[in-house]
């Protein structure tokens, strides 16, 4: 019935201000973005790059870099930092339909991961002597997860919000409680296996190939993934796809414009849960066992960091958001021992911190300062304090180059004195507090005794204890990202009201 | 009715027989009757708190009426989440702008034509060519829907998120994306708020457009009494959810009843 007006119409009055651009009127607002992108300095001209590429030259670059990974780490590194960042990204792209497309925040995404885990345990071990090939037992669990997640997309079709998220922080709780200890006693034998959960599982097999080391499982969750990104990158620019923006944005309006809301948000709890279970049978059949501490809500809190990092709503944001967090997650295990590469890293990180400062004579001084602040501070302790004040030496000093000079600035005690690493810690808090209290000279002068303490801290409670440094400094990366990019690292920044 | 109806034999389109709605003890709409025909436009005036917004939210599903029925074309409507009622024929615009933001303006256009396709999520994710030639059609008719209003929503902004948009392009962008659901009869919740004389104008000659080129029934929500008196076919004025007035813009502009629902009686209004 709307046939006609296909030739534009004649334009009515010229009188009105838009048909040109003004300053303050739409085009402007919307070049913003245009002068942004020639205001990017140094890393402009890659970035602008990358971003004129068209996307399946992006997931080709990728993949080139990506498919050679196993020919240049050994085996520990491609398992730690290759396939786990696989895992993440699947995962993080999964719960990105969920959380990114339709708005729902799923608090209990990882029980799909432990029940496609499970599933994969019960189904392809000799825990009930079933053997399912691979290209049975793989379809078969994705569809049941996916169904579970129908069930419980059904029965909280109602429940929006906050309430969503609480009833399925529950159902992973109750997941959780389910494998650990409830454990029924089925054909005698305990369903999950309990605290010791279920181990010699099959590995992934085709036919008669045995996909057993680390680099077979390395490049076929690559495939996994390069499927499950293409797949969403349709799903995301189909009427579906637009549907589930549409209902993030405005959920009435997008009712109202013919959108079935109840529909698509089960839809993407189900296309999430089925991408997880797929990930969670992959993933234990990698690991050859499955127990419930894979599946507790501190994988939930990294998935949810990797989505939120990346870039909620973007396909890439995920991989990306995987590849940051897990490499620097792993990079900061206290197994993978660098020390001397941290302690360069720390060192450069707040000389950095110092340079970017502005202008930059504020800047010398502060560094000169905190230089000879050191060494006056050094010298003052050695020469009224007892000499086990000074006469420590950082942990692994052996093997760090610049740990063998650090103690000649840096106060390390021999031995603990008292509560020295409870002051230190609680002087750090209050010097902080002070430099961002004042402003000006007074800032400059309060940053040399505080970028001193920092140092002090390092050494004598960060450094020593490695297990908690890595939190921390995993806390410290996540904060520092996302108070630089609250939008994600390829995320566009939302405008909620204009 | 009053007015001589732009077609001799007008047949009913939207019909409401004694609906009625209240939320807890206030009555927003008292037993109200209602009919639209084919390619009218019917402007409902009244007071601030008149009911004029709640009527469209009840024919659009958005509430269900406590009492009464409300046909389209025939069907009723009444217990229809409101995405069948938008694929039944019935679309809307709101008073308070509610574009979809964050996604660009003819993705906006796009997205409401979900009612109307078909393809998938299945068949989305492996770009059938059915899905493929769908998309074409979408996009083609989103591109239909934003040539209505000329420049304003041409070319260059097409791919713009929609908050860059001016405010009265985000009108005519809701309007647009009304318009892709391809509805049977239009409810326009005043389409000329916040606009200048000049655009003010322009949304008024939009809305004959629209009725006479683009064939659709409207039936609108209209402060701008300018406005009122430009397109109306008829009437209707509504207070405290009660009609009180219908048919020709003149006949109920002079009404006094009309004139004691917005100014108040002769005693308390005068001196």
């Amino acid at each position: 019935m709307t046939d006609e007006p296909n030739t534009p119409l004649p334009e009515p009055e010229p009188t009105d201000a838009e048909v040109e651009t003004r300053i303050g009127v739409d085009s402007w607002v919307a070049e913003s973005e245009d002068r942004q992108a020639r205001k990017r300095g140094f890393f402009g001209p890659a970035a602008r790059g990358w971003d004129a590429s068209p996307d399946p030259v992006k997931l080709f670059l990728f993949i080139a870099v990506a498919a050679t990974l196993p020919f240049w780490l050994n085996t520990g590194d491609l398992f730690a930092y290759g396939l786990y960042t696989l895992i993440y990204a699947i995962l993080g792209l999964g719960l990105n339909v969920v959380v990114g497309f339709a708005g729902l925040l799923d608090l209990g995404y990882v029980a799909y991961f432990g029940i496609g885990a499970y599933g994969y345990a019960l189904v392809s071990s000799d825990h009930y002597r079933i053997h399912w090939p691979t290209l049975v037992a793989l379809p078969a669990i994705t569809v049941f997860t996916a169904l579970i997640g129908l069930g419980l997309g059904l029965t909280s079709r109602r429940l929006i919000g906050d309430y969503f998220a609480i009833v399925t922080l529950f159902f992973l709780q109750a997941f959780l409680v389910f494998t650990n200890t409830a454990n029924p006693v089925i054909h005698g034998v305990g369903l999950t296996g309990g605290s010791s959960g279920i181990g010699n599982l099959d590995p992934l097999h085709f036919g008669t190939h045995d996909l057993t080391t680390v680099k077979q499982q390395y490049w076929f969750f690559l495939i996994v993934l390069i499927f499950a990104t293409a797949g969403l990158y349709f799903a995301n620019r189909s009427r579906t796809g637009r549907g589930w923006r549409a209902l993030r944005e405005d959920p009435l309006a997008a009712e109202v414009m013919s959108i079935p809301v109840n529909r698509l948000k089960r839809l993407a709890i189900v296309m999430g849960a089925a991408l997880a279970g797929f990930c969670g049978a992959i993933f234990a059949a990698t690991q050859g066992s499955v127990v419930t501490s894979y599946f507790t809500l501190n994988v939930l809190i990294i998935i949810y960091a990797v989505v939120i990092l990346g870039g909620m709503g973007s396909i890439a944001g995920p991989i990306l958001g995987a590849i940051v967090i897990n490499v620097s997650f792993q990079f900061l295990q206290p197994q993978n021992d660098h020390p001397d590469v941290k302690r360069w890293l720390f060192y450069g990180a707040l000389v950095l911190f110092v340079a970017l400062s502005k202008p930059w004579y504020r800047a010398v001084v502060v560094l000169v300062g905190t230089v000879v602040f050191g060494f006056a501070v050094h010298a003052i302790v050695s020469a009224t304090a007892a000499d086990s004040w000074t006469s420590g030496i950082p942990a692994d000093a052996g093997s760090s180059s610049l740990g063998k000079h650090i103690s000649d600035w840096v106060i390390i005690p021999a031995t603990s004195h008292g509560d020295f690493n409870t002051v230190l810690y609680i002087a750090l808090v209050a010097a902080v507090c002070v430099v961002r209290s004042v402003s000006g000279w007074w800032r400059t002068l309060a940053l040399i005794p505080t970028l001193y303490l920092t140092a002090v801290v390092w050494e004598n409670v960060l450094s020593p204890n490695p297990a908690v440094t890595a939190e921390i400094l995993f806390g410290v990366l996540l904060i520092v990202i996302m108070t630089a990019r609250p939008q994600g690292l390829i995320g566009t920044a939302r405008v909620e009201i204009v | 009715m009053a007015t001589p109806e732009p077609k001799p034999d007008p047949k009913p389109l939207l019909e409401l027989a004694g609906v009625s709605m209240s939320f807890g003890g206030l009555v927003v709409i008292d037993n109200l009757d209602l009919v639209v025909n084919e390619h009218e436009v019917v402007s409902v005036i009244g007071p601030n708190g008149a009911g004029k917004t709640t009527l469209f939210n009840l024919i659009t599903g958005i509430y269900p009426p406590d009492a009464g029925e409300i046909r389209l074309d025939g069907e009723n409507l009444v217990g229809l989440p409101p995405h069948t009622i938008a694929q039944r024929g019935a679309a809307r615009t709101f008073q308070t702008l509610r574009l979809f933001l964050n996604m660009s303006v003819i993705e906006n256009v796009m997205a409401s034509q979900y009612g109307q396709t078909k393809v998938g999520v299945a068949r989305s994710m492996l770009r059938t060519p059915a899905m493929r030639r769908e998309e074409k059609e979408i996009r083609a008719r989103a591109e239909e829907k934003l040539a209505f209003f000329g420049k304003r929503l041409m070319g260059y902004r097409w791919d713009q998120p929609a908050y860059s948009l001016s405010y009265a392009n985000r009108r005519r962008l809701e309007i647009a994306r009304a318009m892709a659901t391809e509805p049977k009869i239009l409810l326009l919740d005043e389409p000329a708020a916040g606009m200048n004389p000049t655009e003010t104008h322009e949304i008024t000659e939009l809305i004959g457009q629209l009725r006479d080129e683009g064939g659709y029934t409207i039936l609108l929500i209209e402060h701008d009494m300018h406005v009122v008196e430009g397109i109306s076919d008829r009437v209707v004025a509504l207070d405290h959810g009660v009609k009180i007035a219908e048919g020709s813009f003149d006949a109920v502009a002079t009404d006094p009843r009309v004139v004691e629902a917005y100014l108040g009686t002769k005693a308390t209004s005068t001196k």
